[in-house]
């Protein structure tokens, strides 16, 4: 029985720093559009920006370390950001989350899994034409919706006048 | 607050001076662009075609690719009956050097595209026709001497998997035109690459 116990801890003992490094692994979860749709209308005074991106879109990961600052800058006020991940289901291991880690993005990430694009691209913008990357930033009622690249300070005006009005 | 008004105006309106190019029932201009096989092409060169599938599309965009085997069995579907595609590539290659004139040429060798793979080396077609992303369809019909746009958007309803999608939005709207019924859903949107502009 000593043994047993002294067996046990053992097995704790190294087992840990495996378990911490899983938890550190990234949870991106894949969601259909209903249930990522409550995402685009957020009643309350937090100003939120949602990016439509994916691994293999050049432009889009050429802006994601502005998205990042942008959330650095901005996390401790009422700001949330999510990256909507627009990869094909199939690449979701083997691309999407092998990028996040490399990347060390810490933003929260989700994969937006909804092949029938036709139908929700409107009730995102109206404006918006299903291109790549696109941003949505709003506070309540007031919105920007953006097909197109942002730089930092193009963000940075924008969520800086909406957080304070 | 005003200003934030204004701010906000600004940036609408710069959203929808963006939008432009042709809707259904427009007529639509020829062009005359170099084809992987070193010829130019023009859409009057093809005196038998009732019209066009013209596609804008590209090497490197996954959603393209995804979609390259679809394309090959679409021409071969309607080229007979007189609907033959027309591939354009409308992205600058220094920007995107995946798609340069000779990728594109490797690319139609390798899969043996059975239709014109052009390039739009002046940016002038797709911006004319106001195709934003790649692969975006506009499905023209002859009608008396004009070329009229009768279809915009994607080519089905799943780009991940041909076997799962539930519409085919330009066969049916070919099919349409061949029974001289209503096309019932004429515009589409996706998800697609941007085009990529020259850098000025």
């Amino acid at each position: 029985m000593k043994y047993f116990n002294t067996i046990i801890i053992f097995i704790f003992l190294q087992t840990t720093p495996f378990l911490l490094i899983s938890q550190s692994f990234r949870d991106v979860p894949t969601i259909d559009f209903k249930t990522f749709e409550p995402w685009l209308k957020k009643q309350n005074d937090t100003t939120y920006v949602i990016n439509f991106w994916a691994t293999w879109c050049a432009p889009c990961v050429k802006e994601l370390p502005d998205f990042e600052k942008i959330n650095k800058k901005y996390e401790s006020q009422k700001f949330k950001m999510l990256l909507v991940s627009l990869d094909f289901l199939r690449d979701k291991e083997k691309r999407l989350i092998p990028f996040l880690e490399k990347n060390q993005l810490r933003a929260e990430v989700t994969l937006l899994h909804a092949p029938n694009a036709n139908v929700w691209i409107d009730i995102v913008d109206k404006s918006w034409s299903g291109a790549i990357p696109a941003t949505l930033i709003y506070k309540n009622n007031r919105k920007v919706f953006h097909e197109g690249g942002y730089t930092f300070d193009e963000l940075d005006q924008i969520i800086s006048k909406l957080i304070t009005n | 607050m005003k200003q934030i008004i204004l701010f906000f105006f600004l940036v609408s309106l710069a959203i929808s001076a963006a939008a432009q190019g042709y809707k259904v029932g427009d007529k639509a201009s020829d062009f005359k662009l170099l084809n992987v096989d070193g010829t130019m092409v023009s859409m009057a060169d093809f005196n038998e075609a009732k019209g066009f599938i013209v596609m804008f599309t590209c090497n490197h965009c996954p959603y393209s690719v995804a979609y390259e085997d679809r394309k090959i069995e679409l021409h071969n579907k309607f080229v007979d009956l007189g609907y033959p595609v027309i591939a354009i590539n409308p992205n600058d290659t220094v920007v995107q050097p995946q798609d340069s004139f000779s990728k594109m040429q490797e690319r139609a060798k390798a899969k043996g595209f059975p239709y014109p793979y052009l390039i739009d080396a002046e940016q002038t077609v797709f911006k004319e026709y106001g195709a934003t992303r790649t692969p975006h369809v506009f499905l023209l019909n002859k009608e008396n001497n004009d070329l009229v746009v009768r279809y915009i958007g994607a080519i089905d309803n799943n780009h991940e998997d041909a076997s799962k999608a539930t519409e085919k939005y330009v066969e049916s709207a070919i099919e349409a035109l061949m029974n001289g019924k209503k096309i019932e859903t004429e515009f589409t949107k996706a998800i697609g690459c941007t085009i990529k502009v020259k850098k000025s």
